[in-house]
């Protein structure tokens, strides 16, 4: 070995960090599900043989919205403070994001029992229905899946068990919420705007 | 690393490991348990290689079905059932999981790392995958369900609409083709995301993005191309079985739904999915050819661009499996002309080869044979898929045996080849012993000469007008004695396939003794003892070329001299 570039090992050697390009990975894995449910609702907007028609039966849901957008800003704020070691802030920003999301699955259990109780609309009525029911029922798994992550960190902080050292593994967690968060402006979009 | 890990009190165990009642219950337990990235890669490749045999006695039977003209060897229901088997078994359970087998035992010991970057998810990717595939073979038992009808799936590897629906495919064997493909889904998608994260987050010092092995680049393409391939397929099954479970309409004609849409998301997988076959098998080749050729590899940065290359361009050809269906002009232009275009960066990737391969101190041994009739095989099939991508040629041939024969060109003479290859090529570093290169050749000739019987005959039965999916035919059509040339092709090529499967048990006892290093190669893996140990490097390397141990072997020469 005569001489090594000895310069090489000078320079720090920095490697991005596992955890977010793995979240990465997922989140776009997951946005080529959605792509597809997405390309078949738009493709049969309108050709449904038999009523009712999503102008028929469909109401914006503005609250809903408002909360799972809100609750993007709620889980940065908390991203912030963890990061700064305040485990008592992070824990009730952290909180109002679990809270905004249950209004929103709330909102989504009220949408849909009025949709299949005095519409009559359920999966097997038509193609809106299950198209309706698919795109928007995979969206709500999400959310789910999404707040039992955030509950167990809630109880993880309350128990005592987070501190700063963890605030990488939350950002990453919260990639996830925010991608879930992103994917609802799109299926707002395609359901309630274009789709009405 | 950015991840933080917690101070771990009493790491080291020091109490005295308990007696185990049985010695082989102790070892089988630890092949369960195991997160260790080189256990999992052997058991993904035990995996692809038991399901070869299984798929490849599928082929056999049908095409002792097919040897004769109105043979009845096999019923029409159960012909059905082996040609779907035969495509979904050599696709997802052979296909999938030799990517892994290698992606997993390899990309961690060429990139210098201690294991992949989720050791917990490599093990539940694999197991994801291995129980979608005993749940795809269950539905040989459980596929008669509560109606007594079914059996194995029989609905095509496609699985075009409407024949899935409820009405036309009662049972549950189309059910546990959908679930199985699901869950094998997960179990990909795991695996992708480990060899994205281990590639880009666990190099060892030195080891950049333009210093990384071919492979490498191959597997991280691959992952990166699976994320988005793979899971529209997911998305499709579970429309699927929306429909099938729930009453949904997304398939079904009949309340307005489009039968057309799921051969759009199907093939928008489908076509990718080739490329996420084939290009691992560009990796192996890519190792392999430089090795026996005694020559770096010719235009590495070419090769890196030209693999980004046709991941990109693979994921706007898929409607040129649909030609027939009547898009309009400016569709079939353009999926025409997209196909075509894919011949530029594979085009790239064979003068690449060659040119490592011109004025190279070629050595013959197994691994090189198979790599130089893989060139000249994935030549031939890039040039049928060309005829193929004109569109007014495939309205005439489109579900002919020309088209079969075309994409086994690809499957099996470029992928299997280099497979094959590449088992002979890393078998040492795996068991510590050498195959025996004289059964090694034995398999290699039979191999070639019955993939060419059968797979070129076939071109021309596919000329004379034989539609695929046919169980028998009349025997005044003049394909009788070209299909039974194929047939007895096929047979060669089951023997060759068996005596590989004798080599690999042969070699693993009475194997020549391999050393760390027996083929004078240039990439990390050769540096550590074969087997591995369990934590791969003693000390974590530092690499300053893409030829790491070329520098070492010639401190007077060394390759970062070169190397921008």
């Amino acid at each position: 070995m005569s001489a090594m570039p000895i310069s090489r090992f000078a320079e720090p050697w920095v490697l991005p960090s596992r955890g977010r390009v793995a979240m990465l990975s997922l989140i776009i894995g997951e946005s080529a599900i959605f792509t597809i449910f997405v390309v078949a609702y738009i493709y049969y907007i309108g050709r449904s043989l038999s009523p009712p028609a999503p102008a028929q039966v469909l109401d914006v849901p503005v609250l809903n919205t408002i909360c799972l957008l809100s609750s993007s800003v709620t889980i940065w704020l908390a991203e912030r403070q963890i990061e700064r070691g305040k485990i008592k802030t992070f824990a009730v920003w952290w909180a109002f994001t679990i809270a905004l999301g249950l209004i929103f699955i709330g909102g989504t259990a009220i949408e849909w029992h009025k949709l299949i109780v005095v519409d009559e609309l359920t999966i097997r009525t038509n193609l809106f229905g299950t198209t309706f029911y698919s795109l928007v029922g995979l969206h709500a798994t999400h959310v789910i899946v999404g707040l039992i992550g955030l509950s167990l960190i809630l109880l993880f902080t309350l128990t005592g068990h987070v501190n700063e050292r963890h605030a990488e593994r939350i950002q990453v967690f919260a990639l996830y919420w925010h991608f879930v968060d992103a994917v609802w402006v799109v299926v707002f979009t395609v359901v309630y705007i274009i789709g009405r | 690393m950015g991840v933080q890990t917690l101070p771990i009190d009493a790491a080291l165990d020091v109490t005295t490991p308990r007696r185990s009642p049985s010695q082989l219950l102790e070892w089988l337990h630890g092949w369960v348990v195991t997160v260790d990235h080189k256990q999992l890669g052997l058991m993904y490749m035990l995996y692809a290689i038991v399901f070869l045999l299984v798929g490849g006695a599928e082929a056999i039977a049908i095409r002792i079905q097919l040897a004769f003209p109105n043979n009845l060897f096999l019923s029409p229901e159960v012909y059905n059932e082996m040609f779907t088997m035969h495509g979904t078994t050599m696709v997802f359970l052979v296909g999938m999981m030799y990517i892994f087998a290698f992606g997993n035992y390899l990309v961690p010991l060429m990139i210098g790392a201690r294991d992949m970057a989720f050791p917990r998810l490599n093990a539940f990717s694999f197991w994801m995958s291995a129980f979608g595939g005993l749940l795809l073979y269950y539905s040989f038992i459980g596929g008669f369900g509560l109606y007594g009808m079914g059996g194995a799936p029989d609905v095509t590897w496609w699985a075009y609409a409407p024949l899935t629906a409820k009405a036309f495919s009662p049972g549950h064997a189309t059910d546990y083709w959908a679930l199985a493909l699901i869950v094998m889904g997960f179990g990909t998608l795991g695996s992708a995301i480990n060899i994205i994260a281990t590639t880009l987050c666990l190099r060892c010092r030195g080891m950049t993005l333009l210093h990384m092995p071919l492979f490498v680049w191959l597997m991280f393409v691959t992952s990166g191309l699976i994320l988005i391939v793979i899971t529209p397929l997911t998305a499709a099954q579970i429309m699927l079985l929306i429909d099938r479970y729930l009453g949904g309409h997304f398939f079904d004609t009949q309340a307005g739904g489009s039968a057309t849409i799921w051969m759009h998301f199907f093939w928008i997988f489908g076509h990718p999915e080739v490329y996420v076959l084939v290009l691992p098998a560009f990796g192996f080749a890519s190792e392999i050819i430089p090795v026996f050729s005694r020559k770096a590899i010719f235009g590495y940065p070419a090769m890196v661009a030209a693999s980004v290359g046709i991941a990109f361009v693979s994921l706007g050809v898929w409607a040129h499996h649909m030609f027939t269906i009547g898009m309009t002009s400016v569709g079939n232009a353009f999926f025409a002309l997209s196909t075509m275009l894919v011949g530029i960066p594979t085009g790239i990737k064979i003068f690449n080869w060659l040119a490592t391969l011109w004025g190279g101190k070629i050595r013959f041994a197994t691994p090189m044979l198979f790599c130089i009739a893989f060139l000249f095989q994935f030549l031939i099939a890039g040039l049928t898929g060309i005829m193929l991508a004109v569109a007014p040629w495939d309205w005439q041939l489109h579900n002919s045996y020309f088209v079969i024969a075309h994409f086994h060109y690809v499957l099996v003479g470029a992928i299997v080849f280099n497979i094959f290859a590449a088992v002979y090529y890393w078998y040492p570093k795996v068991t510590g012993r050498m195959l025996s290169e004289t059964l090694g050749k034995w398999h290699f000739w039979l191999f070639l000469i019955g993939f060419h019987v059968t797979f070129d005959t076939m071109h021309f039965v596919g000329f004379l007008g034989m539609p695929r999916s046919i169980y028998t035919y009349m025997p005044d059509r003049g394909w009788n004695t070209l299909n039974l040339i194929i047939s007895l092709g096929g047979f060669v090529q089951g023997i060759a396939v068996l005596i590989f499967a004798w080599n690999l048990i042969y070699s693993w006892f009475r194997g020549k003794e391999a050393g760390n290093d027996p083929w004078d190669a240039w990439t990390l893996e050769w540096s550590v003892p074969s087997p591995p140990p369990p934590y791969n490097f003693a000390t974590d390397p530092v690499v300053y070329s893409r030829r790491p141990l070329w520098d070492i072997k010639h401190p007077d020469d060394p390759d970062w001299k070169y190397e921008a």
